[in-house]
């Protein structure tokens, strides 16, 4: 088997930790070796760990506040085109666009609409559902959601070499070691 | 009152570490057998949903007419409900969302379960105004869709407003807990043993595997839902009240609705995260994560919305005298000393007299008074709105047009039927998913184990 067929096959090398401290110390170990193609797993959000591992920001807020206006405005535009220009309906010469009135559902529209956006789109920006993620090869990864924290060096790093990942994941003393397979 | 207000107990006891909370919790689920307690509960409660069901049946045969409702009291025991149901869900939006952004830590060992008494409780909400529609087949006559007869719905009505504000509500609550179940979701699939429970647990997960770049979009997500929820708290039961406040109707068209009827709703939903948290803790032995300081605080919250409540029934009182219009003030006495006085003073016995207890830590700190009083507001709240619903209306400007409404057994075999649906659900609820959120209370956890002070 060639290095680059071995390669391919192997989705990372995966280093399991006790405390987030550890992980921590273990992101920035791994950035200054220089490996870039990192992932870290804990059962919580970690404070510090996004700046550690470089990430840029995200964009859940954008598409929330895309989602909200756009919702907004076509509850509008639904209210308005019924009374003015569908259903124009004079009730002692009152204005048939009727603003204030239009404002309560206009505002529950963009609330729905943003928070539907949020939901989505965060779980549409992390590729969710996925229920066969390779990660989950790993014995070990069953306690992710509980107690262990987990570092992934990816086996597409341009600098990853099996056996130097190894080398370097044991200076970090972690409670294990397990190469993840891309297909099993 | 002696001594400092806050009282010491922390929010976890005990050092636990993120292991023994998710096994805790998980096993509350996974592992524990179901107890008889649980099972004559759940029968019990049954049974109301049968008598809903059979009530509910009854109504779609033979019509409202069934109700004690006619003209002029067009308005009775199903909007009462409705309005006290919607109500009790502000409670569950309020822990999550607004205690959320106020980084008020205590929150955690009781955002999850009441949200789900929110849900719950909005479900039944939703119900009241379906089934006294009179042909709730006929419902999504409500929802703008380009229909043959090229009608629209009436948007500048209340009416159709709350079915938006409602409607919405529902949706954001249930996105917002489903949102907040997943990290959980996918504790529940590693730590499930059995097939089945490893492939429902596994799929609702939707394959979260705590992923710091997933965490990330996770935590932004969720605070923005937190903030959108926010201004719902406040604007869904304005809505409600704009149903009664745009009429004419003396007792009804007030300026202080919308503020009165969001505090009303709020106090009524801490009640009931009360009336859900005491038997909860105390039967699966959660003592350790709702404590005495998480009952303590809901306590104060209690009390303090309680205040804005009574300040608006002074407010109201006030404004009958002041605005020397002789049918609003009627209105007043008449709640006083009418046919309804009964109703009117039980509100005022439980929800301006009893919470007065809830001034001494002696009070807030004792479960069973606690307990108590909660149960009271329950039906201060309830009685509350069923005064300003039906007195109104029994009331209104012709003398001639006046008429005391009286329920049925079918109106009552709704509202128990539905507190009976309620409590069924929250049963179900607390054996099937994890009732306090295990990430964040792990996350809590090793905060406090690394000794930084929590709110």
């Amino acid at each position: 088997m060639t290095a680059s067929a071995q390669r391919d096959k192997i989705y990372g090398l995966l280093a399991e930790f006790a405390d987030p401290r550890s992980l921590l110390h273990a992101v920035s170990s791994a950035r200054v070796a220089g490996y870039t193609h990192l992932e870290a797993f804990s059962p919580y959000p970690i404070e510090g760990l996004y700046q550690a591992l470089r990430l840029k920001h995200d964009r859940v807020a954008l598409i929330t506040l895309v989602g909200g206006v756009v919702s907004g405005a076509l509850g509008y535009f639904m209210q308005w085109y019924a009374n003015v220009v569908d259903y124009p309906l004079d009730i002692g010469g009152r204005p048939n666009n009727s603003w204030p009135a239009f404002i309560p559902i206009t505002f529950e529209l963009t609330v729905l609409g943003a928070a539907l956006s949020a939901a989505i789109g965060m779980l549409a920006l992390n590729r969710l559902p996925r229920p066969n993620h390779p990660v989950f090869n790993a014995r070990a990864f069953s306690r992710v959601s509980k107690d262990r924290f987990f570092l992934c060096i990816k086996g597409d790093d341009p600098t990853f070499i099996l056996t130097d990942a190894r080398v370097f994941l044991n200076s970090l003393a972690p409670l294990s070691i397990s190469e993840v397979r891309d297909e099993d | 009152m002696k001594g400092s207000n806050v009282i010491e107990e922390p929010l976890i006891i005990e050092d636990f570490g993120a292991e023994a909370i998710t096994d805790k919790l998980t096993g509350l689920v996974l592992k524990r057998s179901l107890k008889t307690g649980w099972i004559l509960s759940a029968l019990f409660y049954f049974i109301f949903i049968l008598i809903f069901t059979v009530a509910a049946s009854y109504l779609l045969v033979k019509g409202v007419g069934i109700w004690g409702i006619n003209i002029p009291v067009a308005w009775g025991f199903a909007i009462t409900n409705f309005v006290w149901w919607i109500g009790i869900g502000h409670a569950g939006t309020f822990i999550s969302a607004i205690l959320l952004l106020l980084h008020q830590e205590w929150r955690t060992s009781v955002n999850r379960f009441a949200e789900s008494m929110t849900l719950f409780a909005v479900a039944c909400a939703g119900l009241m105004p379906l089934l006294h529609l009179g042909r709730p087949w006929f419902f999504y006559w409500l929802i703008p869709y380009p229909d043959t007869m090229d009608l629209w719905p009436q948007f500048r009505s209340p009416l159709v407003w709350d079915v938006f504000a409602v409607s919405t509500y529902l949706t954001v609550s249930l996105v917002f807990w489903y949102i907040g179940l997943i990290p959980d979701l996918a504790s529940m699939r590693d730590e499930a043993q059995k097939r089945w429970q490893k492939l429902i647990y596994g799929v609702l997960a939707l394959g979260w595997r705590g992923c710091a770049k997933h965490w990330r979009r996770y935590q932004t997500a969720y605070l923005l839902l937190a903030g959108l929820s926010t201004p719902l708290v406040v604007s869904v039961h304005s809505v409600v009240s704009l149903d009664f406040t745009v009429s004419i109707v003396p007792g009804w068209h007030s300026t202080i609705f919308p503020p009165y009827f969001v505090a009303g709703a709020i106090f009524s939903g801490f009640a009931m995260v009360l009336t859900l948290a005491i038997p909860l803790r105390r039967f699966y032995r959660l003592e350790h994560f709702i404590t005495l300081r998480h009952l303590d605080n809901c306590a104060k919250l209690l009390l303090t919305t309680g205040l804005i409540v009574d300040y608006s029934y002074l407010v109201e009182t006030f404004m009958g005298w002041y605005s020397d219009d002789v049918f609003d003030s009627y209105v007043v006495t008449d709640r006083a000393i009418g046919y309804y006085s009964g109703a009117f003073w039980l509100v005022i016995f439980c929800n301006v007299i009893v919470i007065q207890l809830l001034w001494w830590r002696r009070v807030r700190t004792n479960v069973v008074a606690l307990f108590i009083i909660a149960l009271l507001v329950n039906v201060g709240m309830w009685f509350e709105r069923f005064v300003i619903v039906v007195s109104s209306l029994a009331r209104d400007y012709m003398p001639s047009a006046w008429a005391n409404f009286s329920p049925t057994r079918w109106d009552y075999a709704i509202l128990f039927g539905s507190m009976g649906l309620f409590f069924f659900l929250f049963l179900l609820f607390v054996r099937t998913l994890p009732a306090i959120a295990i990430s964040e209370l792990s996350k809590l956890g090793h905060k406090l184990a690394k000794g930084q002070k929590a709110i």
